[in-house]
């Protein structure tokens, strides 16, 4: 799959995000880099900013589309 | 007993648990040695479990912490993260700190690790 299904679904899981790219890191089209940065993670742990993401890409981590994931998070101020 | 009351048994009991694709002696996918790598640095010493014997290890594993990816780490029973947490949090000092606060100051004394097989 290419980054622009998932960048999709990141930007409105995030619609106020400062910061948002997906990077296939492999080029192969299953190994992604997503950084994230917004306010709406602004005071949760890592561990709840990542769950934020894996909830927007619940379906294409579901369905064996992304066969792995890096995550790069920050609460903007 | 089933493999949902034997991974909340290692979760649990154990002061750092991590759930991987491997073992630490044979480390099967890079995240998982990422984050083993990072436990080993800081000095913790580890429980760990290999899903890849049985696809359902991680379906119920996943169900019990409500994370998707492997691997997962744990401090006393409580999910730290997966591989980009574990080296960030290393790369702040505060996984250092983290271990500190819930193992106790002595918790790098004899660093060891124990594998856990669920089949």
């Amino acid at each position: 799959m290419s980054t622009q299904p998932l960048r999709q679904l990141l930007e409105s899981a995030f619609p106020d995000a400062t910061e948002l790219d997906v990077i296939d890191r492999t080029g192969g089209g299953d190994h992604f880099q997503v950084v994230v940065t917004s306010p709406s993670l602004v005071g949760l742990s890592l561990v709840e900013q990542h769950r934020r993401v894996y909830e927007a890409l619940s379906a294409p981590l579901a369905d064996g589309t992304i066969h792995e994931l890096r995550i790069k998070t920050k609460g903007a101020t | 007993m089933s493999y949902s009351e034997r991974i909340k048994e290692v979760i649990d009991g154990s002061d750092v648990a991590i759930f991987m694709k491997g073992t630490p002696a044979f480390v099967m996918c890079g995240n998982s040695g990422r984050a083993l790598e990072a436990l080993r640095r800081a000095g913790a010493s580890v429980t760990a479990v290999d899903v890849l014997p049985d696809p359902a290890i991680r379906q119920e594993l996943s169900a019990i912490s409500g994370w998707p990816t492997i691997p997962q780490v744990f401090v006393k029973g409580e999910l730290v993260g997966g591989a980009d947490i574990v080296e960030e949090l290393e790369a702040s000092g505060e996984l250092e700190q983290t271990l500190r606060e819930r193992l106790g100051d002595g918790y790098a004394g004899s660093r060891d690790e124990t594998t856990v097989v669920l089949a």
